[in-house]
């Protein structure tokens, strides 16, 4: 099975890695590029653990392959703090304890910036809709969602 | 045989590769059907070849003669599109039920149609508002309406070589409009028990001139439901023709039992959800005959 070379941005910087042709863009940024943030809870599409952000996009990296990465620009969990400095929507995870073991935790985070960068202003409705597709078995959800809230309100410059 | 992924940059390109490869070739859109197959090794391709990199497959164009939307365009792209969703609003709420937001990133018309499951949320919304697939493949390119390309589970009429490159979309006649339902037990991530989709032109006096009603997840294929439109052309969608649509609905299913809805029950959401999405079809032509926004 021969490997192909693949050229890509991830979190800002450029990025090659070698991908076998059917391999997941999950598992060469596992196993090839060492960012073990993103994680396998289905591969199926189900859970949202593997969620990046591709041109901007919020996308399962379980059902993409890792060819497919070709020129595309990809944010992982890796990217989404400045730094040492965590962003917001970390920050309100901590404060909120909304996770327990935490498997979940970076596909929300990674789930949630994408809504906030898009729709600053979310109802608690529309942030449980576009979370639904991040399954956690441990929280009940609710931190998560008033994380996500108090996050989107501080990043708006409100105080909640 | 070695594994090999491919990303033709032109139709011709793309059409040679289907036609001279030997072993199984699966195409691949947005990968969100074509990806779980392939992990549970349901389907064991030699080849996949990636259809986003020919030009026009991703987007979609509003022309004077209605509108092309790209085979491979995701969920989320067909969303955003105001005038797509102001014309042809079934359709745009049929594929955004399409899976997670994370689903939405990717899937896409043609991989929804052409995975060809009978419970597939785009396609009676597609095949109400008339839409064609533009099929490309060894001997040119052909126009088929959407209901000809599944077959069954698992099969569509698409020949060796062939592709989907485009829908096409009719510019709406005035005081035009479509709704999709669907059934599913939870209210987000879910599968089609029963979906329907209903798309109507009504006349000045507010009478049904056309209509067409498809149904999902009740047969082998989605079925094009003649009866049940001709069971409220002419009318007002009062309460007689919305009884005959649900009996002609309820007539045509077929439908499996499983544990996620019995044959009775499926045969009785189709009635329901059938008259439910004709009143909002026709609501929906009569705000745009009010010029009012949806
Ligand atoms: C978590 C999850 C939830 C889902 N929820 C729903 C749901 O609610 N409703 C629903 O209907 N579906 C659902 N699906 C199924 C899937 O997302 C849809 O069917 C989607 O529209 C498939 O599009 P795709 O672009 O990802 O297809 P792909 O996986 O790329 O392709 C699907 C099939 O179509 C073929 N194909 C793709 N493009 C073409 C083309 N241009 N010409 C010819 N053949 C082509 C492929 O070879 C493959 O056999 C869900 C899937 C997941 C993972
Ligand atoms: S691992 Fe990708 S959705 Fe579960
Ligand atoms: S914290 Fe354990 S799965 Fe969410």
């Amino acid at each position: 099975m021969s490997k192909q070379h693949v050229t890509t941005t991830i979190n800002g910087e450029p990025a090659e890695f070698l991908a076998e042709p059917f391999m997941s863009l999950l598992d060469a940024l596992r196993d090839e590029m060492h960012l073990t943030g993103s994680k396998e809870g289905c591969g199926s599409g189900d859970c949202g653990a593997c969620s990046i952000i591709v041109d901007g996009r919020l996308v399962c990296s379980c059902l993409m392959l890792a060819v497919e990465a070709e020129g595309h620009e990809i944010i992982t969990i890796e990217g989404v703090a400045n730094g040492d400095e965590l962003h917001p929507v970390q920050r309100k995870f901590l404060e909120h304890a909304a996770l327990q073991c935490g498997y979940c935790t970076p596909g929300l985070i990674v789930a949630t910036k994408a809504l906030l960068d898009r729709h600053p202003n979310p109802t608690e409705t529309e942030a449980r809709y576009w979370l639904a597709g991040n399954l956690c078995r441990c929280t009940g959800y609710d931190k998560i969602i008033r994380a996500v809230m108090d996050a989107a309100a501080e990043m708006r410059g409100v105080t909640a | 045989m070695s594994l090999s992924y491919a990303s033709p940059t032109t139709v011709n390109e793309a059409v040679a590769l289907l036609t001279g490869a030997t072993g199984l070739t699966k195409i691949l859109s947005g990968g969100t059907d074509l990806l779980v197959q392939l992990r549970s090794g349901r389907v064991k391709p030699d080849i996949i070849m990636d259809t986003k990199k020919i030009p026009g497959i991703l987007g979609i164009i509003e022309t004077e003669a209605g509108f092309v939307i790209g085979a491979a365009t995701p969920g989320a792209v067909i969303g955003e599109h105001a005038g797509l969703a102001a014309a042809y609003p079934g359709i745009v709420e049929a594929a955004n039920l399409i899976g997670s937001t994370q689903v939405q990133g990717r899937a896409s018309l043609a991989g929804n149609l052409c995975n060809a499951s009978p419970a597939a949320d785009s396609v009676p919304a597609m095949i109400t508002a008339g839409a064609i697939a533009i099929v490309v493949g060894p001997n040119g390119q052909r126009a088929v309406p959407v209901e000809q390309i599944v077959i069954g589970p698992g099969r569509t009429s698409l020949a060796r070589g062939e592709f989907i490159l485009e829908f096409k979309l009719p510019k709406p006649a005035a005081r035009s409009s479509g709704a999709y339902l669907r059934f599913i037990p939870r209210t987000e991530m879910d599968i089609a028990v029963v979906g329907a989709a209903v798309n109507v032109t009504l006349d000045a006096a507010g009478v049904i001139t056309h209509a067409r009603v498809s149904l999902g997840a009740v047969a082998p294929t989605q079925l094009l439901v003649v009866d049940g439109a001709n069971a409220i052309i002419g009318s007002k969608l009062d309460d007689a023709a919305l009884a005959k649509l649900d009996a002609a609905a309820r007539a045509v299913c077929n439908p499996i039992d499983d544990k996620r809805g019995t044959i009775d029950f499926r045969i009785k959401v189709a009635g329901v959800l059938a008259r439910r999405a004709a009143a909002i079809a026709v609501q929906r032509a009569l705000g745009q005959a009010a010029g009012t926004k949806h």
